[in-house]
């Protein structure tokens, strides 16, 4: 028997049924979480849950469709002026609560998927370092564009927003920052769902196959540029939502916000999450949420010297943060959603254990490693605590049969015992961990 | 079979965490009670919030830039207080208790002010935010301490906007603000130099926006010759200085930060162009010019360099005493108007707490500054009072001769929109700086 059994959650469900109910399923729990947590965890879990919006569109332009961005904090950005302009201009005209949040996040995504779309339309002509250069280009403008227009923009001081406080009905049940996480929550998992049932339908296989061997889809007749723009596209509208939720839970957005530092902050969550992992999106973007928290609060409990401790503040996560993107690519170039596979495979003894470049010619357009990454993280946490992975473990476990590129695995049998998320290269090369389109 | 039964197990194991988890998630929603910001409320208007107030300990906290862009003229000035602090605490501390300062840096980002605001309030306890830094970053926390009613004191930035006692009633400024410093520069540069073009070098912010309001109140707003405006995030300010020369400016007044005071001086001087500069207090100290100038350079460059200020200087008994605890209490640390400002900002902390009572609650601290009995160790006493969160309404002009930064003979105050010159009444030093001794 080839087929790969693995074992998962309501066994009856397939396809987008499944996916929908697991993430109804995942996202009631992890709003039930929020109960679990005090105000500031609650506020962190929002901002998790920010970042994951734009992690899991990153995680997926670059695992899924080969183009690597470093300027997504510059996508976010625009998300986040999207809303805070809106927002701003519907409170002078009188409007507020749910309407203006509403009508403010759609003028984020649909700001920032703007940007996406000229920016793929770019990037569908660039290759490699050149694309990288030019969103690396752009995340490096902003500043210069909101001081040149800084009558809108409000220069390097940004745009600070009105409060959404908790609405009525809730407000003898939840604490403001409960609310905040319960939206930054449904927004991403709404975006997550989205990715996911994008992921594996046909134009995810498609990004694979454009990924993989863009001369070879072309001559199968898959429109690659076409293919590239869309994954770009959608990529942003992630990050544009990811904005506009970090503009709604902090009620402010400035360039300082969104350096270069941040972009590649991103991308290190999505790396040291799992290339290609909606699962390992979830757990990279509250990697970089917790990381700094714990280092600060861990020089701060060992009594350092002042210049010695103000020196290592701010400055140490930046160096664990490139240390643990180093040691992901040489060790575990899966990241982390690859970590909890292994786990759970030795947990379950179904034998083979996988290393983690593995050997085996596993096509990588066999994209099932991502999602057994999902059912790992889900058994890993079956107390609700860390719900933005828990959003995102539920969705990527729903994943967990992409009947179209299982199908369309050379040999699924091997694709099964190695587990892989989709983007990582056959070889144990660290430098081609991130697939740089070829 | 084995692998199938294994399977199984593994599945329903899964399915029965989730249904567990999901069920207490439930019966947790149900019984939960949020620790909203109006249930703190309540019990604070019949006993008082006491929070971070122990029998021997006050726990206060701060955000300010110790990395990034601004923390090369602003990261001295915590450890300033902390060193005030530590001296005070081998005093005896206020009514028998020690401060702790909790410091935490936001990397002058608004996004990560937020962020070490809400833990110093939600994780720390904090018994009130002392010192934030920075107009754009404190703007940020600005409602979220209102809602949780902190007593937000002594805030780092000139804007006005702390100065609102009926929107944001624990809010409470502690420079001059901008508009009185611009106006005050405006009027010093009409009393002495009538006939001189004035013009303008600002960031391009609120900082800029209210040293102009301020400029016009006293110059009018056909009194200013040109006005040119900068983006930190830009290190050149050629095409502005450029400008400022062709409209032919004699005096060139500066709304900025140290490094950008710095930048222009060196950049006019490089154009072969010298005119007489004047400085808001944010970016006219002296100490650290010399830093960015160079100790060749800059007596020359900054001869007859003219700034505002309210806090002691040069030759005075408060400076004395804050150079000794420098020298004990903060390593020796490089001595300048940062490290005067960081002490004078805990020396009047301490004089509010002592004065909030035996036994302090947020509502008496907060009581005690509004009293408007503070008088803290600036040139004029503090402002602070039930209309005003503004805690200097003056300013005096400094001027730097010979590598020496001082007072000249002119102050000046505005009140009621209007400025005028008025006598210096400096407060004297009493109890070796300790209040309550």
């Amino acid at each position: 028997m080839n087929v790969p059994t693995r074992p998962r959650l309501l066994p009856g469900l397939t396809g987008t049924p499944r996916v929908l109910v697991l993430a109804v399923l995942l996202t009631v729990l992890a709003i039930g979480a929020t109960f679990l947590l005090d105000p500031f965890r609650n506020f962190q879990l929002a901002t998790a849950a920010a970042y994951l919006c734009a992690v899991a569109g990153l995680t997926l332009l670059i695992g899924l469709s080969g183009q690597l961005s470093l300027g997504h904090a510059a996508l976010m950005i625009a998300g986040g002026y999207g809303y805070a302009l809106t927002s701003n201009a519907l409170t002078d005209a009188g409007i507020d609560g749910v309407p203006r949040f509403v009508a403010s996040l759609a003028a984020g995504v649909l700001t920032a998927t703007l940007l996406g779309l000229l920016l793929g339309l770019a990037a569908a002509r660039l290759r490699g370092p050149y694309l990288a250069g030019l969103t690396l280009a752009l995340v490096v403008a902003v500043p210069a564009i909101t001081s040149v227009w800084s009558g809108v923009f409000r220069g390097d001081q940004g745009l600070q927003t009105a409060y959404n406080p908790v609405p009525p009905a809730l407000e003898r049940l939840i604490a403001l920052e409960q609310w905040q996480a319960w939206v930054a929550i449904i927004v991403a998992s709404v975006v997550v769902t989205a990715l996911a049932l994008l992921r594996r339908g046909p134009l995810g296989l498609r990004m694979r196959a454009v990924r993989d061997d863009e001369t070879a889809a072309r001559l199968n007749g898959v429109p690659a540029r076409r293919v590239k723009v869309t994954a770009f596209t959608v990529s942003a509208a992630g990050a544009g939502a990811g904005g506009a939720v970090l503009c709604f839970v902090t009620q402010s957005v400035g360039p300082g916000a969104y350096t270069l530092a941040f972009s590649l902050l991103l991308v290190v969550a999505a790396v040291v999450g799992g290339l290609g992992s909606l699962g390992g999106a979830a757990l990279g973007s509250a990697v970089i949420v917790v990381l700094p928290w714990a280092l600060n609060a861990g020089t701060a409990a060992l009594d350092l010297p002042a210049d010695l401790s103000q020196r290592l503040a701010g400055n140490l996560s930046l160096l664990v943060f490139g240390a643990l993107l180093i040691a992901v690519m040489l060790l575990r170039p899966t990241g982390l959603a690859g970590l909890a596979t292994s786990w759970r495979r030795r947990g379950t003894g179904s034998g083979r254990r996988p290393a983690a470049g593995g050997s085996g010619p596993a096509a990588a357009v066999a994209g099932a490693g991502p999602a057994a990454a999902g059912t790992g993280a889900a058994s890993a946490a079956p107390a609700p605590a860390p719900a933005p992975a828990g959003t995102g473990a539920a969705l990527s476990d729903a994943d967990a049969t992409p009947d179209v590129a299982r199908s369309a695995a050379t040999e699924p049998t091997d694709a099964a015992a190695h587990p892989r998320p989709a983007g990582t290269p056959a070889s144990t090369d660290p430098s081609r961990t991130i697939p740089i389109e070829r | 079979m084995s692998q199938q039964s294994s399977t199984l197990r593994s599945a329903a194991r899964r399915t029965g965490g989730l249904i567990a988890a999901s069920a207490l998630a439930v019966s947790l929603a149900a019984c939960s009670t949020p620790a909203a910001p109006g249930a703190a409320d309540d019990d604070g208007a019949t006993e008082g919030n006491s929070t971070g107030v122990t029998d021997t300990t006050v726990t206060i906290g701060t955000h300010t830039p110790l990395t990034g862009p601004a923390a090369a003229g602003y990261s001295s000035i915590s450890a300033a207080s902390n060193a005030y602090f530590d001296y005070l605490n081998d005093q005896g501390g206020v009514n028998g208790r020690t401060i702790e300062y909790i410091v935490k840096d936001d990397g002058y980002n608004p996004a990560n002010s937020q962020t070490v605001v809400r833990e110093l309030v939600q994780q720390d306890e904090v018994f009130a935010i002392l010192n934030g830094l920075g107009t754009a970053t404190h703007q940020s926390v600005l409602d979220f301490l209102d809602q949780n009613s902190v007593p937000d004191l002594f805030v780092a930035s000139g804007s006005t906007a702390w100065n609102q006692p009926d929107t944001y009633p624990n809010t409470f400024g502690f420079n001059a603000d901008y508009v009185v410093e611009g106006a005050a520069l405006g009027q010093y540069a009409a009393d002495e130099f009538p006939d001189a073009a004035v013009c303008m070098l600002g960031q391009d912010d609120d900082f800029g926006d209210e040293f102009l309001e301020g400029l016009e109140l006293a110059l009018g707003a056909d009194g200013i010759t040109e006005v040119q405006r900068y983006s930190v995030s830009n290190q050149d300010v050629t095409a502005q200085i450029g400008a400022l020369q062709g409209a032919g400016c004699d005096i060139v007044t500066l709304a900025t930060i140290n490094g950008f005071t710095a930048l222009a001086v060196g950049t006019a001087a490089q154009l072969g162009w010298f005119p007489q500069w004047f400085a808001s207090s944010s970016g006219a100290d002296y100490p650290t010019l010399v830093g960015y100038l160079g100790e060749d350079m800059a007596p020359k460059l900054l001869q007859g360099f003219t700034g505002t200020n309210y806090l002691p200087m040069a030759d005075d008994e408060w400076v004395e005493l804050f150079r000794e605890i420098n020298t004990e209490y903060n390593g020796d640390a490089p001595f300048d108007g940062n490290t005067i400002f960081g002490m004078s900002v805990a020396y009047v902390f301490a004089e509010a707490l002592a004065a909030a009572g035996e036994n302090p609650t947020r509502e008496s601290l907060v009581a005690a500054v509004q009293s408007g009995d503070l008088v803290g160790n600036g040139i004029l006493p503090l402002a602070f009072g039930p209309d005003s969160h503004a805690a200097y309404l003056g300013v005096g002009i400094t001027t730097v001769d010979q590598g020496v930064q001082d007072y000249l003979d002119a102050t000046y105050e505005v009140r009621d929109g209007s400025v005028s010159a008025v006598e210096r009444q400096a407060v004297p030093l009493t109890g070796a700086g300790v209040p309550g001794n």
